[in-house]
């Protein structure tokens, strides 16, 4: 075996596996270059698209996101703000309505003093005109009464002035009783 | 293959070596030009890889489909994970190709080790991570030239910051040596290393186990061989990982030297 070792070592440095071949060198370079030289044109290209692809894909998905974002948020902001409007319109509502209220109220109640009013001077016309007749019915009362008194002083004694004075006064007191 | 030839008889144990690793060359036309089966694989994985990536990176779709999405995770693996981390956003466009192409490159090339019939790791023979090194070491130095200038460059790479007297007599000359120098070499050998000792392990107990199953006398031979068998499994896992990280950590390291070149001044 040592001997077989020997005449190989004796043969030639081939067989000593540190010693590069120059032709497995070139070979090695060209093949090499030639490799990098596809991958550069076919493979790198390629793959390099698909990530920029991807990356843009990607960015455009982000920026629609933040657009999407930005409406979502303006729209917030218009329904707040209509919110707010519609608030203070029915606040405004409210307090005119409260209002409203106040002067139907004072309407109301001046309508109502009118009408007390209206029916307390009916009442003042009626015990007026009540008045008036019941005067009226005196007067002629009164003159029948007089007549009545006249004739009875006169089928008195119309000389006497004491007597015709006594019949006047008691003529008077039933007046009075029958007035009571 | 050169490897059954390795078994004349059933005599004598088989002892791989760096000899199994010389593959004759393939055609009987090609025995002058010296095509061997690595190099065939070599440029086959060109094929392999531009095949795939190139159907996937076609549609360019917003919605990958399964190819696509398949293609954009080891795309972006290399883009972002690699290449954005170790070089910065400012400048890792631009070196994303080279980045992709030399783990896509490492990547197969290492593979063929485990599939079926190809069964070798291209990368075992060091001329061909060599080439890859002598790329990256100008890809990586070129860019530095290119921020710094000539002069720039040389004292961003060789004088380490807020060193100052003559302690940079010993700085300089050792961060010349592992920044510019040995960087390359390193490179290389780890890749070829570990691509050439995971072969050799393969071939070990696989021809060990086949040897003791099969052709030895010996009566531990059976229960050896099997042990050997397993071994082979396991390591045949080990070397799923190690092809992985191999790639893995090449295009790191290509892509920290790029990120170290083109850093602003510290």
């Amino acid at each position: 075996m040592i001997t077989t070792q020997l005449v190989a070592a004796a043969e030639g440095e081939d067989l000593n596996p540190l010693i590069p071949h120059v032709a497995e060198i070139v070979l090695s370079a060209v093949v090499f270059l030639l490799l990098l030289f596809l991958i550069k044109k076919f493979v790198v290209p390629g793959f390099e698209k698909a990530y920029a692809a991807r990356t843009a894909a990607i960015e455009g998905g982000i920026e629609e996101a933040q657009a999407a974002q930005k409406e979502a948020q303006a729209a917030l902001e218009k329904y707040n703000a209509q919110l707010a409007e519609a608030r203070h319109e029915a606040a405004g509502i409210r307090e005119e309505a409260k209002e409203q209220g106040a002067q139907i109220l004072a309407e109301m109640r001046a309508q109502a003093q009118a009408e007390a009013e209206r029916i307390t001077s009916a009442a003042h016309a009626q015990v007026e005109a009540e008045r008036a007749q019941v005067v009226a019915q005196l007067k002629s009362e009164v003159g029948t009464l007089a007549t009545d008194l006249a004739s009875r002083i006169v089928g008195e004694a119309l000389t006497d002035d004491a007597r015709s004075a006594r019949t006047v006064e008691r003529f008077i007191a039933e007046l009075e009783e029958s007035a009571n | 293959m050169s490897l059954a030839s390795l078994l004349p008889a059933a005599s004598s144990p088989p002892s791989p070596g760096p000899a199994d690793f010389n593959l004759p060359a393939i055609f009987p036309w090609g025995a002058e030009a010296g095509v061997t089966k690595p190099m065939i694989l070599l440029v086959l994985s060109v094929v392999l890889i531009m095949a795939l990536f190139a159907a996937a990176a076609r549609p360019a779709a917003v919605v990958p489909g399964r190819l696509q999405f398949a293609g954009e995770m080891v795309y972006g693996f290399v883009r972002d994970g690699i290449g954005r981390d170790n070089i910065g956003s400012r400048d890792f466009q631009r070196f994303v190709p080279f980045l992709f192409a030399i783990f896509t490159f490492v990547f197969v090339n290492n593979y063929y080790g485990l599939i079926p019939v190809v069964q070798f790791p291209t990368m075992s023979h060091i001329g061909f991570p060599l080439a890859l090194a002598l790329i990256t070491w100008i890809v990586y130095n070129g860019a530095g030239i290119a921020r710094h200038g000539f002069v720039g460059y040389l004292k961003h790479e060789t004088v380490p910051s807020g060193m100052k007297g003559p302690i940079l007599l010993l700085l300089v000359p050792l961060e010349f040596l592992s920044n510019i120098l040995l960087r390359p070499i390193t490179l290389t050998l780890r890749l070829f290393a570990t691509m050439f000792a995971g072969h050799l392990l393969l071939l070990l107990f696989s021809l060990g186990a086949e040897y003791l199953l099969l052709h030895s006398e010996n009566t531990l031979a059976i229960p050896a061989g099997i042990a050997s068998a397993l071994l082979f499994v396991g390591i045949t896992f080990l070397e799923i990982l190690v092809m992985f990280l191999q790639a893995y950590v090449f295009t790191l390291l290509a892509s920290m030297y790029i990120g170290e070149a083109l850093a602003d001044e510290h």
